[in-house]
């Protein structure tokens, strides 16, 4: 007997069997667990392969970065021709905005971030202070955009174009279209009859037609529903027709929230005397806001994806830029390039919003889980 | 003065006033905008009619559904365009389907490795605007693939081209009728005998293999009959002649262009449907189903999807509403949809702008409200019941 003799509850513990822990064990359980589960694995595994060797190869690798033209490109090498980025990385980010005048674009740009600071993150230091800065942020932006005033050169919208016009489209848009959304849900709700069925009569038809018959709209139509002889800028047009559409998908979203509010919340309310107003302001909207953030910056995300549309009716946006860029014989053909790169501008600037959005919702979880 | 101040304290009658102050005041906006309408169209000499639908678009249409030539009315292009609508979103539909639950499936799927491509896939794709994805998919179509005299064939019978899509086309002759006949008599007996072997089932317990018999029966019972009337299908096979091919069914780039985009792009969206819906049943559902000793088949099938069912289908109906919605983007490639040839082309022919935005948006809006009006009905339907 070579087997120990040990006292009752003195057994040492005995190590995990060999394959379930470690890198070995995570394989194991992760990637070959069955075998149709190695077989997906080795599927994976050969796809990816090929996937990324011709992603680097093309991208990287065999890419050209400058040359003159597409056919100077293809004799130095046959990947991607980056040269119809490269040499007008202006443009696509500006648009055509004057080359001595783009500081102030710069400008604008960083200093949104600090305005959208206080509002985004509520933990940030001297927030209060911030808060004033993000109030009156519209007007510094609008007046170091346009010009005018101040001895800055007036600069006229038809040059507006690029990344830019994407951000100034979808940031007018989205800070306008919350409020309106708000109050659409809000009328949706309402007991007024008139106010409920106006609401409804908005939100089915914005909803219910395709964004690009609006933008039709806005830049051929709009002028004849109004006095005759008034002309605005057709950017002022299309941010309008932006925000009433995803105002009305806003609307319903918030709608989702509040209806998900159980009913109590409501009587409660009612028992302690609140009137609409009170009764919305501190129990309706911060839970329904609450519950609806990720239906908010997904009608967000949205909203910035099309404002790829203006293309349609000839803004320049990045995809203008692009198609301008392609219309140019010098770089006739190079489509995959030229829409890649804008891709790849929305995915990352989508992709921060829908994170933020998830590390909100984390946040404001009071659910004990 | 108190009167005046009774009547605002009382909710009902605060209620009426408040309700009498908005509608005067939306009349006065739309009368408002009656007029500015009447004077604009004055200055400009314009007027409204519908009566430019009856004459000739004299223009072309590549893609038609149904005979079109370029003296036919604006109405018939308008019904050509509201086809084409159709058909890349009968396409589009297909694919995102397919590829969503794909996707959606493999994102909960135990492999850590399958699961990651597919997150990954999901946030590549829904993270860039569908006309991005549109005009992608055709500069690759019109800019990568060969010219036809080079045109990359699979098996000699599809070919890929700059031109479009060239695959087979099944001709019909004399005998055929044979084979639908017997594919409608296999899809009467599959509806019997499902009914039969539920009865059964509900009786005395016993189960049958009813998804498989059907399916084959479906299938072989045609085939058999195909046999039997002396093979009535054949396919033509496109052919080079000249420049490009001839014979065949042609799928031309911008179709092509759009039905992947359009499914590329919404199968992303699907596939975070289905993963939610699936993940939104209560666990409980699936333990208590393994204990009573179901197979893993059985607990998907009778279990799990059946509940899932009702948290996917409503998103899902809106998805595919969005993907009709985004198929108007065919204007940016030049695929004639309904707002490309009746808001696009007859537009700018006629200089109506009032009268053909109007029907174009009137038609997208009554698909939409229709479809919603039925989703409604079904989620009252499938609603569960509480006690």
């Amino acid at each position: 007997m070579s087997e120990k003799i040990y006292k009752p509850g003195s057994y040492p513990d005995l190590p995990p069997p060999p394959g379930t822990v470690g890198v070995y064990g995570w394989i194991r359980q992760n990637l070959f667990s069955s075998v149709s589960n190695s077989l997906l694995t080795i599927i994976s595994i050969v796809l990816l392969y090929y996937l990324i060797d011709g992603i680097i190869g093309w991208f990287f690798l065999d890419a050209v970065f400058d040359a003159e033209s597409k056919i100077a490109c293809r004799k130095i090498d046959d990947g991607a021709c980056w040269a119809v980025i490269t040499r007008r990385v202006g443009q696509f980010v500006y648009g055509f905005y004057p080359e001595a005048e783009r500081w102030r674009i710069d400008i604008t740009f960083i200093t949104m971030f600090l305005a959208f600071a206080p509002l985004l993150y509520p933990d940030i230091p001297k927030r209060k202070w911030l808060l004033y800065f993000s109030v009156f942020y519209p007007f510094f932006a609008f007046v170091l955009i346009m010009g005018g005033y101040f001895g800055l050169q007036k600069i006229e919208y038809s040059l507006f174009g690029g990344f830019m016009l994407t951000v100034i489209l979808g940031v007018c848009g989205i800070v306008c279209s919350l409020p309106l959304g708000i109050l659409l849900a809000l009328g949706r709700q309402s007991n007024l009859t008139v106010v409920r069925t106006l609401s409804v009569c908005f939100i089915e038809f914005m909803r219910g037609v395709p964004l690009i018959t609006l933008l039709f709209v806005a830049s051929s139509m709009l002028n004849y529903f109004l006095p005759p002889g008034t002309n605005f800028s057709i950017l002022v047009r299309v941010i309008i027709m932006f925000t009433f559409f995803s105002a009305a998908y806003i609307a319903e979203v918030i709608r989702g929230g509040i209806q998900a509010i159980p009913k109590g919340q409501y009587e409660a309310a009612d028992a302690l005397g609140m009137n609409y107003w009170q009764k919305t302001r501190f129990i309706t909207l911060p839970q329904a806001l609450k519950i609806s953030i990720p239906g908010i910056v997904n009608t967000f995300i949205g909203l910035y994806k099309d404002t790829t549309l203006v293309v349609v009716i000839g803004l320049l946006d990045p995809l203008g830029i692009g198609r301008a860029a392609l219309a140019d014989t010098k770089w006739n053909g190079l489509s995959t390039e030229t829409y890649l790169f804008v891709a790849l501008f929305f995915f990352v600037s989508c992709f921060a919003m829908s994170r933020y959005s998830l590390w909100l919702e984390n946040k404001l979880n009071t659910d004990k889980k | 003065m108190t009167f005046f101040s009774n009547i605002w304290r009382n909710e009902k009658s605060r209620e009426i006033i408040v309700q009498i102050l908005v509608l005067f005041f939306l009349g006065w906006f739309i009368s408002w905008l009656v007029m500015n309408v009447n004077a604009n169209f004055e200055a400009l000499g314009k007027d409204i009619s519908f009566e430019f639908l009856f004459i000739p678009a004299g223009y072309d249409i590549n893609q038609y559904l149904i005979d079109y030539n370029n003296r036919d009315s604006h109405l018939r292009a308008g019904i050509v365009g509201l086809l084409n609508t159709g058909l890349v979103a009968f396409f589009g539909i297909i694919l995102a389907t397919v590829l969503g639950v794909a996707l959606g499936i493999i994102r909960l799927s135990k492999n850590w490795l399958a699961s990651k491509i597919a997150y990954w896939y999901v946030e590549f794709t829904r993270n860039v605007p569908i006309l991005l994805h549109i005009l992608l998919w055709h500069g690759i179509i019109i800019n990568t693939l060969p010219h036809p005299r080079k045109a990359i064939s699979l098996g000699e019978v599809t070919f890929l081209s700059n031109r479009g899509f060239y695959i087979p086309k099944p001709l019909t002759e004399s005998g055929i009728e044979l084979v639908y006949l017997f594919f409608i008599i296999a899809i009467i007996f599959s509806i019997l005998f499902t009914k039969h072997c539920k009865r059964k089932q509900d009786l005395t317990g016993t189960q049958y293999p009813v998804f498989w018999i059907n399916f084959s029966v479906i299938c072989f019972l045609p085939l058999i009959a195909f046999f039997l009337s002396g093979m009535p299908i054949s396919l033509e096979i496109p052919a080079l002649k000249g420049f490009n091919f001839r014979g065949g069914m042609h799928m031309s780039p911008e179709l092509a262009a759009l039905t992947f985009a359009l499914g590329i792009y919404t199968a992303a969206f699907i596939a975070e449907i289905v993963r939610a819906g699936i993940l939104a049943i209560d666990k409980g559902q699936r333990e208590a189903a393994e204990s009573i000793g179901l197979k893993p088949s059985k607990v998907m099938n009778l279990v799990i999807l059946p509940q899932a069912r009702r948290v996917i289908i409503p998103p899902l109906t809106s998805q595919y509403l969005n993907l009709t919605k985004n198929s108007s983007l065919a204007i940016a490639i030049g695929y004639m949809d309904l707002v490309a040839t009746l808001g696009g082309i007859s537009l700018n022919q006629t200089g109506r702008e009032m009268e053909t935005m109007l029907i174009v948006m009137l038609i997208y809006l009554s698909v939409s409200l229709s479809i919603s009006a039925f989703m409604n009905w079904y989620n009252s339907k499938v609603k569960l019941v509480g006690r």
